[in-house]
């Protein structure tokens, strides 16, 4: 007996269903084509040499750059991820392996609640608890308001990814004689590091592009400076600074800004995935 | 359709017939007195009684759900991470009670191991796995003691020809069969008195399942071993002492040759020959 056709009304419905999906992934696409192309089309102009190795200069002086803000935002996300990256992780265990525990749900809540406070909240809770007492910006500053953003993703994506990690390897070790926290460190967290370095390095990225926990914390500085106790540049207020003036040689400046920020995340959550399949890879997984 | 509620309960003649036979003269190395054990307020064990001679294997076999794999989770506490979980009783060890005060759950682990049912090698290289137990007990002072000790277990786990040109390599590169015996190596590795098997080779292939039995045959020398198994052939094969275990109860617990000829129970002797379960 021949199996009978399907109905062509099915076959119909069923295309324009996967037609419409992928109608949603070209938009949702497009508004990242439009922001890559204006990016690095405006941005590739303004790029050059000078733009990496010297620091702003006056209006209409040739050859300014962003040296400054380049390692200054540098600095700011790496003091962030040292903030952030050992209590970020260290929350996530607790979250992941005492879910048991009386406290780990309002962890939980206090996490994603502090998640989606806006930025511009977490910079003026910066500025009343480290700009106000040393009584000036700061380097400290800022980079304390990017570790504060940082340490709920880092937490909840800690969390989320030893639960994956099986029971079977937890038993495991404990059958051996291995206590709970001697379990967690040598088996569980090794097993999901690959997916924990992605998820610091996309946190760092998401932070990195971040202005307004910056703009009254580590402020802005027109000239080279490393110290952490004085105010710095970053990529991003520069770019909102050069990108509000009327000038524009200034604007050219912010767009190179911008594609010199855009490359850096980029390059950023390339290396993280690399990296993360490496060492899986030697994990044989 | 579900057998066991058509069939009568079991008249269990508890501790009267939980010791058979006994080498008489070998002090008993498990001896468990009327356990029961509750997740949150469901009984899944009731009133266990059974004590477990040194070196020999003991077979659990039962059908599926009949409290095996608890009760044998009992014997090391690894129902313990379970949250709601409760026990009643005594397990005794040696003679201590597992579950009396003071007691340090870890090192007691050490002396019970366990090999589970799925094996589970940790995502570190062969060496590692089965190095694992004995870095976590600092049983080795030294790197050529470490290394020595891993062979010791890999070669009383029967894998050491097959990974000690690649102890390096990722476990997980492993086959089924030679995963579980890692896993067995590994808990060899802290010289534990007493190996909790729960059906080790119910995930392998009939080969690496013969190569399994071999290898509990072997260790019984040096070792206790209880060993859960929903298969009766297995059971028949590799233990010396059977216990039936049937809606959480201990049905009858015998002699391995005695309960497979000749079973006391007619409960045992209809699961025995395939009536139900």
């Amino acid at each position: 007996m021949m199996a009978r056709r399907t109905p062509p009304a099915r076959k119909v419905l069923s295309a324009l269903f996967v037609g419409a999906c992928g109608l949603a992934v070209i938009l949702a696409l497009i508004p990242l084509a439009f922001v890559l192309f204006f990016v690095i089309s405006q941005g590739v102009q303004s790029l050059n040499l000078d733009f990496f190795l010297n620091n702003p200069r006056p209006v209409g002086e040739v050859g300014g750059g962003m040296a400054n803000a380049i390692v200054g935002t540098l600095i700011l996300t790496g003091l962030a991820a040292a903030l952030a990256v050992p209590i970020g992780i260290f929350s996530g265990v607790y979250l992941s392996e005492y879910r048991g525990s009386r406290f780990a749900p309002t962890v939980r809540f206090a996490a994603d609640t502090l998640n989606g406070v806006p930025s511009i909240v977490i910079g003026v809770f910066a500025y009343a608890v480290v700009v106000l007492p040393l009584g000036h910006f700061s380097t400290l500053a800022g980079g304390f308001a990017l570790g504060i953003m940082m340490i709920p993703i880092i937490a909840r994506t800690t969390e989320e990814l030893l639960l994956l990690v099986p029971n079977a390897l937890r038993e495991g070790a404990l059958a051996l004689g291995a206590t709970r926290a001697r379990a967690v460190f040598s088996v569980i967290v090794p097993a999901a590091l690959p997916g924990i370095i992605t998820g610091v390095v996309l946190a760092l990225a998401r932070i990195a592009g971040e202005t307004a926990p910056l703009l009254f914390t580590s402020f802005n500085n027109a000239f080279f400076s490393t110290s952490l106790t004085q105010p710095i540049s970053s990529i991003t207020v520069q770019v909102f600074t050069y990108a509000i003036s009327p000038y524009e040689d200034w604007h050219r400046q912010a767009w190179a800004g911008a594609l010199v920020l855009v490359t850096i995340v980029l390059v950023c959550s390339m290396a993280a995935r690399i990296a993360a399949a490496r060492v899986g890879r030697i994990r044989g997984q | 359709m579900n057998p066991p509620t058509r069939l009568p309960r079991p008249v269990v003649r508890a501790a009267a017939n939980a010791a058979p036979a006994p080498a008489a003269d070998a002090p008993l190395k498990i001896e468990v007195e009327h356990l029961s054990f509750f997740y949150g307020e469901k009984r899944a064990l009731e009133d266990i009684s059974i004590k477990i001679q040194p070196n020999m294997v003991t077979a659990f076999i039962g059908p599926s759900g009949c409290g095996k794999s608890t009760f044998l989770r009992t014997l090391n506490r690894m129902n313990d991470i379970i949250p709601g979980a409760r026990v009643d009783g005594r397990v005794c060890v040696d003679g201590h009670d597992i579950y009396g005060p003071g007691v340090d759950v870890v090192a007691m682990r050490r002396k019970v191991g366990m090999v589970f049912q799925k094996s589970n090698p940790f995502p570190k290289s062969i060496f590692e796995n089965a190095a694992y137990g004995i870095r976590i007990n600092r049983m080795a002072s030294s790197k050529s003691e470490l290394a020595g000790r891993v062979e010791e277990s890999l070669k009383q786990a029967a894998l050491w020809d097959e990974v000690k040109d690649r102890l390096h390599e990722s476990a997980l590169a492993l086959s089924g069969g030679q995963q579980q015996r890692l896993c067995i190596a590994r808990a060899l590795a802290v010289k534990p008195d007493i190996l909790l098997m729960d059906e080790p080779a119910s995930a392998l292939d009939p080969i690496a399942t013969q190569r399994i039995e071999e290898l509990i045959y072997h260790l019984k020398t040096n070792f206790t071993i209880v060993i859960v198994t929903h298969n009766m052939q297995q059971a028949a094969r590799v233990s010396d002492f059977t216990a039936f275990f049937w809606l959480g109860r201990l049905v009858e617990y015998e002699r391995t040759d005695k309960m497979f000829t000749n079973p006391t129970e007619k409960l045992t002797e209809d699961y025995l020959t395939g009536r139900f379960g």
